[in-house]
């Protein structure tokens, strides 16, 4: 059975509908991220569960239970936000603490919880710092302590690294990723970033426009996307607009000068998307033009005008000899690295 | 161009760069040291002369005033009285301003402006005409208050406000009421959003989110309020001499009374410049205070 099901769970503001339909089944344990762009409804969805916001429809429920009669005060839920939204008139130590008194654990107890906790996140020697006196990370590992000491059945994060730099963001993921597997406490991260979204979580639910456009591992996400939303959020693509040719005895998916055998079940128009890194070049294949090279260190990154419209390969910079601008080249790939839509690509 | 204020004299650049901040805030300066220290220093001065009901004022430099401040008894009630009016209007519009500026912080985006300027209201009539207004709501036996108080059964018979303590507080506490929302309402501004969800979500119920997490944040807010309705209540003047009338007088009166009718300015000016430093020292200490109690968590 889920530990967490949200059963076909719907919001909406007046006439405007923010979440619609989502259902989604978590395991206990299971580290699972909403990703979407803002206004996608994944924050939304997250306070539902928090309780901070009512669903018009729809219902949430824990270990079986009705979550959504429950009070949020009394959910036992911890959560971390985007703000951190720390007390700044307490410190570390009393910050982290607080949920302990409002649970009324006895004061022994409580300071023994609240120093492992700060141990945990590594902050020992910062329990009197007042937030504002903390940096940006430091405050961050605060609200995670905080949240993460009344032992929550469900740890939400509402995008809890954006307001970090880049370097320090990753710090966080892999830190975020040891402590939730340590714990092994159930997690919903809400993010925007495609990113963090594949490196912390066991599933992502890709979300847009209030509904989910597919559940799966980062994996099946990133490889065999659902949608083009989908395939376009998640990282860089190639969409190319292909037909299907039946003229011969077995059928061919042709795009330009590019063909391989077709799958079944597909007819007319359809489009095909390949991700750049899995493009290489070759002999035969789609003609293309080189129009600019970017040099990033470990990658060469091509921008290309082809037969099919424009076209971005990425090469690992493995010391090989590398096309340069204005080259005439043959895009190839392998059938298995495309995935297929019907319809033409807007 | 650049070749010019490169050759030129470091020095002279330099001297002319120090020069620059007290040339500009001069005529500013000049204004403050015209009207305000001067003034302020020669009514010091005053409050050092002799004054006889015959001689009037005599330049000379004796102790006399502030002699008769420190021993009459009846400076002490009047000053204790002053203080007294003050202190109660600055608890009255922090006990009613804070919840005020949270009800209206809670407020959306209409309802929020309109309320706004009803608080704002009073500072943008003139304080006699308010007060006036006051006086005819309080106007005796059969005064709107009076009959509205009665009729709701809260009293039995009519109370005195005319020319009492009472009155002069629940005038000046309306009168002050825009300064304690207002500086509440900016440390408002300041909390985070989402702070009182985080509280929540760790089992805190709504009155505990008010004690433990708002009250603590908006304090500096209301401690400033506090410390600029308290000056502005005890240097108050039209309010207590409308309200108050000519025999319940407070220090800011009394010092009226010195210079116009007794025409005794040098006593006048000794009450004066009293005032004017225990305002000072009241102030001045409780912000150090209130600095010192929360400088690690608001810097």
């Amino acid at each position: 059975m889920a530990y967490l099901e949200l059963d076909q769970v719907g919001k909406q503001f007046g006439a405007q509908t923010v979440v619609d339909d989502f259902s989604l089944a978590v395991g206990k344990g299971e580290f699972i991220s909403f990703l979407g762009p803002s206004g996608c409804g994944k924050t939304t969805t997250l306070q539902m569960v928090a309780g901070f916001l009512d669903p018009t429809r729809g219902a949430i429920r824990l270990e079986g239970r009705d979550l959504i009669a429950v009070h949020p005060a009394r959910r036992g839920l911890g959560i971390v936000f985007q703000s951190y939204a720390l007390f700044p008139h307490m410190t570390a130590a009393e910050n982290v603490a607080f949920g302990l008194e409002m649970r009324k654990v006895p004061r022994t107890e409580r300071a023994e919880r609240v120093r492992s906790a700060l141990a945990m996140v590594g902050l020992v020697g910062y329990e009197d710092r007042h937030p504002r006196r903390m940096s940006g990370g430091q405050q961050q590992r605060v609200a995670l302590a905080r949240a993460l000491v009344i032992r929550p059945s469900v740890l939400l994060l509402d995008e809890p690294l954006s307001n970090l730099d880049a370097k320090l963001r990753e710090d966080m993921q892999i830190e975020l990723r040891q402590i939730q597997r340590t714990l092994g406490t159930t997690t919903i991260l809400v993010t925007h970033d495609q990113n963090e979204a594949m490196s912390l979580s066991d599933r992502i639910v890709v979300m847009s426009q209030g509904r989910i456009e597919q559940i799966g591992t980062p994996q099946e996400t990133y490889e065999r996307p659902a949608s083009a939303f989908v395939s376009q959020f998640l990282g860089k693509t190639n969409d190319f607009a292909a037909t299907i040719d039946r003229s011969a005895a077995s059928a061919r998916l042709v795009a330009g000068s590019w063909s391989a055998a077709a799958p079944a079940g597909f007819t007319g128009p359809v489009t095909i998307s390949v991700r750049p890194e899995r493009i290489g070049f070759g002999d035969a294949g789609l003609a293309a033009k080189i129009v600019t090279r970017i040099f990033q260190g470990n990658y060469w990154l091509f921008q290309c005008e082809s037969e099919c419209g424009p076209a971005i390969v990425i090469r690992q910079n493995d010391g090989q000899p590398q096309p340069a601008e204005g080259e005439a080249v043959r895009l190839a790939w392998r059938p298995e690295d495309t995935s297929l839509r019907a319809g033409v690509a807007e | 161009m650049s070749a010019v204020a490169d050759t030129a004299p470091q020095g002279a650049a330099e001297e002319r760069s120090a020069r620059a901040p007290w040339a500009l805030t001069a005529p500013a300066l000049m204004l403050f040291v015209g009207v305000l220290l001067i003034p302020l220093a020669m009514t010091v001065m005053l409050s050092f002369h002799d004054w006889g009901q015959y001689k009037g004022i005599e330049p000379v430099f004796i102790l006399k005033n502030w002699r008769e401040i420190a021993t009459d008894l009846y400076y002490a009630e009047m000053f204790w009285r002053t203080f007294r009016i003050a202190l109660l209007t600055t608890l009255i519009t922090a006990v009613l301003g804070a919840p005020e500026a949270c009800i209206l912080n809670r407020m959306s985006g209409r309802w929020k402006s309109f309320f706004l300027l009803v608080i704002l209201g009073p500072l943008l009539i003139s304080v006699v005409a308010r007060t006036l207004g006051w006086a005819l709501l309080f106007g005796g036996n059969n005064g709107l208050v009076n009959k509205l108080l009665m009729s709701l059964g809260l009293i039995g018979t009519p109370l005195r406000f005319m020319f009492t303590e009472t009155g002069m507080v629940v005038a000046l506490a309306h009168v002050m009421m825009p300064f304690m929302v207002l500086s509440v309402w900016a440390a408002l501004q300041r909390l985070d959003p989402q702070i009182e969800n985080a509280a929540l979500s760790l089992g805190a119920g709504s009155l505990t989110i008010i004690r433990r997490i708002i009250m603590p944040q908006i304090m500096p807010g209301v401690m400033s309020g506090a410390i600029i309705v308290f000056s502005l209540s005890a240097s108050a003047f039209a309010t207590p001499a409308i309200i108050g009338g000519r025999r319940l007088k407070v220090a800011a009166t009394l010092a009226y009374d010195e210079f116009l009718n007794t025409l005794n300015w040098p006593l006048g000016a000794a009450v004066a410049i009293l005032l004017l430093m225990a305002l000072v020292l009241i102030v001045v200490g409780s912000n150090a205070l209130i600095e010192r109690r929360y400088a690690e968590a608001f810097r």
